[in-house]
């Protein structure tokens, strides 16, 4: 069970939220120049960790915000919480 | 030693003492040609049929824990081919068909019980597009028959008749069932161990050697082991695999729970399934009421899961039976498993020469296991993807040609 700090409403139950996957994903472009490689990778290829994932997140039962999650894939422990605009932080060491 | 009535009952005057191991420990070897990843069901139907079909022995099956302790140990148990589309119809009938010979095949009794299973639509729409599914499965040659509410009460008396989800009709594949989940892992690997495969416990895989762009072995934790080909078989931890060797994968991996009861009385005839309560239930040989349901829906390696969807899966359950709603849990656990945007699995050759694959089961792995150890048997001995898994290529996130399967498979993932 998570508790995951909304930077709007503050610490809730994760059962308010949904998660929408890998966050940093870049569209390719300019469309008519991208390869069909390139477009499977854009669809369909994640990095699915088993560490430290970059995620997005939606507080939908609150704020109806979207934000951006690290959060380890093994304890659930989540080390950041950023807004959807912000480049990655860095990330040292284990979850717990 | 084969088992019988008449050896158990040798057995029976003599102690019991004649019981050998049902397979060997044996040492790894330098090289194998082939190494099949994960002890799971599929790997080890994969060395199996290695042996039995196409006569390629030199074979390891590599398992980081114990045979069948991940989602072949953590499944639901449940067998069908209720498929929409003819690519999965196929694969998957042809894993029911092979389910039906398995016991005299293993010569390990599977305890398949092929008791029907009953998806149930609540409301019109749910009439309407599971009676396009039943279509489906009779234009592709799977059994399938449609069941009035009376029908359906008459084989389930406990079901709700009222509520919510009001029963409104189901459709059934008689030849649908469960079956030991441990007897597969422990019959395919006695099998193939009896056919000379070495099967390797507690010996994880950490890394790849290659020759080149080839990968040409593997490196354990029980030293390097050569490979003509390897096969991953490991599920939910195919991508870490993978990403050893650079090659990005459209599998996200996620918990799936199950749960049981405290045994009762037979109560439960077939499995149900309900879409709309997002719950399906069997009756274990135990006795156990065992309740499936959706998936944790996010990234996830522990093996776990969380609370609130056992409460959204126990209320789902209770919805359908409300008599139960005093029966205490006994168990709950997660596997997991590999989720891909079209819920088809991924089986066969890949970018990385001498690399094959076999993941993205999902949800619906266990019923695949001797099929899938089946055709990718053939790819690997022969080096040409087996006719019946050649939709189902890596490729087809590349070519667009996916086949959503989304719709068919039941619960909403």
């Amino acid at each position: 069970m998570m508790k995951i700090d909304c930077p709007f409403c503050g610490p809730r139950d994760e059962h308010e939220f949904k998660c929408g996957g890998q966050s940093h994903i870049q569209r390719p472009g300019p469309h008519t120049q991208v390869s069909d490689e390139d477009w499977a990778a854009y669809l369909h290829m994640r990095d699915n960790p088993r560490g430290w994932h970059f995620e997005r997140w939606l507080h939908a039962g609150g704020c109806r915000q979207w934000m951006n999650l690290v959060r380890h894939t093994v304890t659930h422990d989540i080390a950041a919480v950023y807004a959807m605009n912000e480049p990655k932080p860095s990330i040292t060491g284990e979850g717990q | 030693m084969r088992y019988s009535a008449l050896n158990l009952l040798r057995g029976a005057l003599g102690g019991h003492r004649q019981w050998q191991p049902a397979w060997r420990n044996p040492e790894p070897k330098k090289h194998y040609d082939v190494v099949i990843v994960g002890g799971g069901g599929h790997g080890l139907a994969t060395a199996y049929y290695l042996a039995k079909n196409h006569g390629v022995k030199n074979v390891a099956v590599l398992e980081k824990g114990w045979i069948g302790g991940g989602n072949t140990g953590r499944n639901t148990t449940v067998i069908r081919s209720n498929y929409f589309y003819p690519e999965s119809a196929a694969f998957y009938d042809l894993s029911l068909k092979l389910y039906e010979g398995l016991s005299r095949e293993l010569n390990y009794n599977i305890m398949f019980s092929q008791r029907g299973m009953i998806m149930l639509a609540c409301n019109r729409h749910q009439v309407e597009s599971f009676r396009r599914v039943m279509n489906a499965m009779q234009l592709n040659g799977v059994d399938a028959e449609w069941l009035e509410p009376e029908q359906i009460f008459q084989k389930e008396p406990m079901l709700n008749r009222g509520g919510r989800f009001p029963v409104l009709g189901g459709v059934n594949q008689p030849r649908g069932g469960t079956a030991r989940h441990d007897a597969i892992a422990w019959g395919y690997a006695r099998g193939a161990d009896q056919a000379g495969v070495d099967i390797i416990q507690l010996c994880e895989v950490t890394g790849f050697l290659r020759d080149g762009g080839r990968v040409t072995g593997v490196r354990t934790s029980r030293g390097d082991i050569g490979a003509g080909k390897v096969c991953l078989s490991v599920a939910g931890h195919t991508s870490q695999l993978a990403a050893m060797v650079d090659l990005p994968l459209p599998v996200t991996s996620m918990a799936l729970q199950a749960f049981v009861s405290e045994p009762v009385k037979p109560i439960l005839n077939t499995c149900i399934l309900s879409p709309s309560t997002g719950a399906y239930v069997s009756q274990t040989d135990k006795g156990e009421i065992l309740i499936g349901g959706m998936l944790d829906l996010y990234p996830s390696y522990a093996q776990r899961g969380n609370f609130q969807t056992v409460e959204a899966v126990s209320a789902g359950f209770l919805e359908m039976y409300p008599a139960f709603s005093r029966l205490r849990f006994m168990r709950q656990w997660a596997g997991i498993v590999d989720i891909v945007k079209d819920s088809s699995p991924i089986l066969g050759p890949c970018p990385v020469d001498n690399l094959y694959l076999n993941t993205g089961f999902g949800t619906g792995g266990f019923k695949a296991i001797p099929a899938g150890g089946y055709t990718m048997a053939h790819t690997l001995a022969t080096g040409e993807p087996h006719e019946l898994i050649k939709p189902f290529g890596l490729d087809r996130f590349t070519t667009g040609a996916l086949i959503d399967e989304a719709g068919a498979s039941g619960i909403a993932h």
